[in-house]
């Protein structure tokens, strides 16, 4: 009999507000999510409060004087106060709501990259990024003529930090922008002492916190990251609404990206002037459910609390790596267990990433296979494609056993 | 009547005080509330001991902001520059006297942030808005 480590916190309790992991899968057999570095599952609390809006509040935000628009206005603007708190940024106007991390990291490399770079500027970013960490930079290249350099990774999974350092060290590198957390290995990188470096050669420092807002206490002024984005719907909020925090002196002299509603001051027929952060950059009306959706999510995590979230993270990822290990034929990319967020990316031997996600799908589990938008990672590791079970707060060590027994089935299968 | 609109306020708003903009001045400064259009220009003439002598306002917008500026222009004659920036916000809104909410607060505080802004600069003035540190 295998042992359990001890749940940090009252998973039965935490399991019973997520309705969708009480469901069976093909009719047949309990579903196990593991993909939640993909999107994660929604607690009523998040469900709830969306529909508490569409039902009984619904209306524009910043525009209306009638009641329903001044509470939908409230709960919006409490969320970007809460944003602010889980994160602990400054000030509520470096709170920018996007559509998502993607279009954060796109925000600023079209505005602060475009106006303040010169060609043969380098962006550093480095080779186990998410392509929305990559793709945005390429474009930024095309139209102004800006490098992008990428920092190499070791053979265990973490960043080479002697060629971060070498790299800054010669050449004009404007701007490191790099994952917190890696989505395929886990990696947890070193950001703050990374934007020591950064500062000290003249860069600022973007942080992708996609893969840890959602799973481990963030403080922005910690890190001192001139700017930080991530999505709602990996910390089980909802799709469409993200967050780019941006220092407030960066912001402030950054010029808009999309024109519109919201985000002028006043305009004429020959011109416009813009309204003050956070609105400058928010044009066209809001993801106002999602927002609030969005702050249900913070609340949900805060009620727990992120450091008992990444605490129980923390022994399952050693637990889920342990079984792993036990597996022949099974490898497992990224760092020990101590490094690592609760993401396994794997290889079966013998079998392609996407029969191994169909076998493990028949069996209830559902997994990610494929690159993870992280192509060229997967050509540093040498593989095509990787299974990929990512873990959150709702998981069991129980699921980790259904997993292992699942893999000597897809072996046999396969065999 | 509505409490919005009691008479105090409404006849600041049609009767504005110190309507009418000052050339020469030495303060001179115009702010939009983005949310709903309203603008509101203050010129003063302030003497050499920094005491504020005269008040001119220009602008237009609804009655909540034009008598907030209205109000707040008389009780800027004869006062230091420098206290005349430190007027807490609450002041202002108890003296409009009726509840507000957050998208009236903007307007009735309009005048308020024209001072501010104008004397000591925008982030000045979201300090003061957002009640941070």
């Amino acid at each position: 009999m295998i042992t359990h480590p001890t749940y940090i916190y009252d998973i039965a309790a935490i399991r019973e507000d997520f309705p969708i992991l009480h469901q069976y899968h093909h009719d047949a057999v309990p579903l196990i999510y593991l993909d939640s570095a993909a999107s994660s599952q929604k607690p009523y609390q998040v469900i709830e409060a969306i529909q508490h809006y569409y039902q009984t509040y619904n209306a524009n935000v910043h525009r209306g004087i009638h009641k329903l628009s001044e509470e939908a206005t409230q709960a919006y603007e409490g969320v970007r106060k809460k944003v602010r708190n889980f994160i602990n940024a400054g000030s509520r106007r470096e709170i920018i709501f996007t559509r998502g991390t993607t279009e954060g990291t796109n925000l600023v490399a079209q505005t602060w990259g475009r106006n303040f770079l010169k060609p043969g500027d380098v962006i550093l970013s480095t080779v186990m990024e998410h392509h929305a960490n990559i793709v945005p930079w390429q474009l930024l290249s095309e139209q102004i003529g800006v490098k992008v350099m990428y920092i190499p990774i070791l053979p265990n999974g973490t960043l080479d930090l002697a060629a971060y350092e070498r790299i800054l060290r010669e050449n004009p590198v404007k701007l490191v922008t790099v994952a917190h957390v890696s989505n395929v290995l886990g990696t947890i990188n070193p950001v703050a002492d990374m934007a020591v470096k950064a500062h000290d050669a003249g860069a600022l420092i973007l942080v992708d916190a996609a893969q840890s807002a959602p799973h481990l206490p963030l403080d922005v002024q910690a890190i001192d990251a001139d700017f930080l984005v991530f999505s709602s719907h990996k910390m089980v909020g909802p799709t469409g609404i993200g967050v780019l925090y941006g220092k407030r002196d960066i912001l402030e002299k950054m010029p808009p990206w999309m024109g519109g509603g919201d985000m002028i001051a006043t305009v004429t027929l020959e011109g416009s002037t813009w309204n003050d952060l956070p609105y400058k950059f928010e044009a066209g009306t809001p993801s106002i459910a999602e927002a609030i959706g969005f702050g249900a999510a913070i609340d949900y995590l805060s009620a727990i609390g992120m450091d008992k979230i990444h605490a129980q993270e923390q022994q399952m990822t050693a637990y889920l790596l342990e079984r792993l290990s036990e597996v022949p034929g099974v490898t497992v990319f990224g760092p020990e267990a101590d490094k690592k967020s609760a993401v396994a990316a794997f290889v079966v031997e013998g079998a392609h990433a996407h029969d191994v996600a169909q076998l493990l799908d028949a069996e209830g589990i559902a997994v990610r296979a494929g690159h993870h938008c992280a192509m060229p990672l997967h050509t540093e590791l040498g593989v095509s494609a990787t299974s990929r079970a990512s873990f959150y707060l709702y998981n069991t060590y129980d699921e980790v056993d259904v997993l292992i027994e699942a893999l000597y089935t897809v072996q046999r299968t396969l065999r | 009547m509505h409490d919005l609109y009691r008479e105090i306020i409404l006849d600041h708003a049609q009767n504005g005080r110190n309507w009418g903009l000052l050339e020469p001045n030495n303060f001179d400064h115009e702010e939009h509330n983005p949310l709903c259009g309203d603008r509101l220009r203050l010129t003063l003439r302030i003497d050499d001991d920094g005491i504020i002598q005269e008040v001119g306002w220009d602008g237009n917008g609804c009655a909540i902001s034009q008598a907030s500026a209205s109000m707040l222009g008389e009780r800027l004659i004869g006062m230091p520059l420098q206290n005349a920036l430190k007027i807490d916000k609450q002041e202002i809104l108890d003296e409009i006297g009726i509840p507000l909410t957050i998208n009236r607060v903007k307007c009735a505080l309009l005048s308020l942030k024209v001072l501010v802004v104008g004397g000591l600069g925008k982030r000045e003035w979201e300090r003061i808005e957002d009640d941070e540190d």
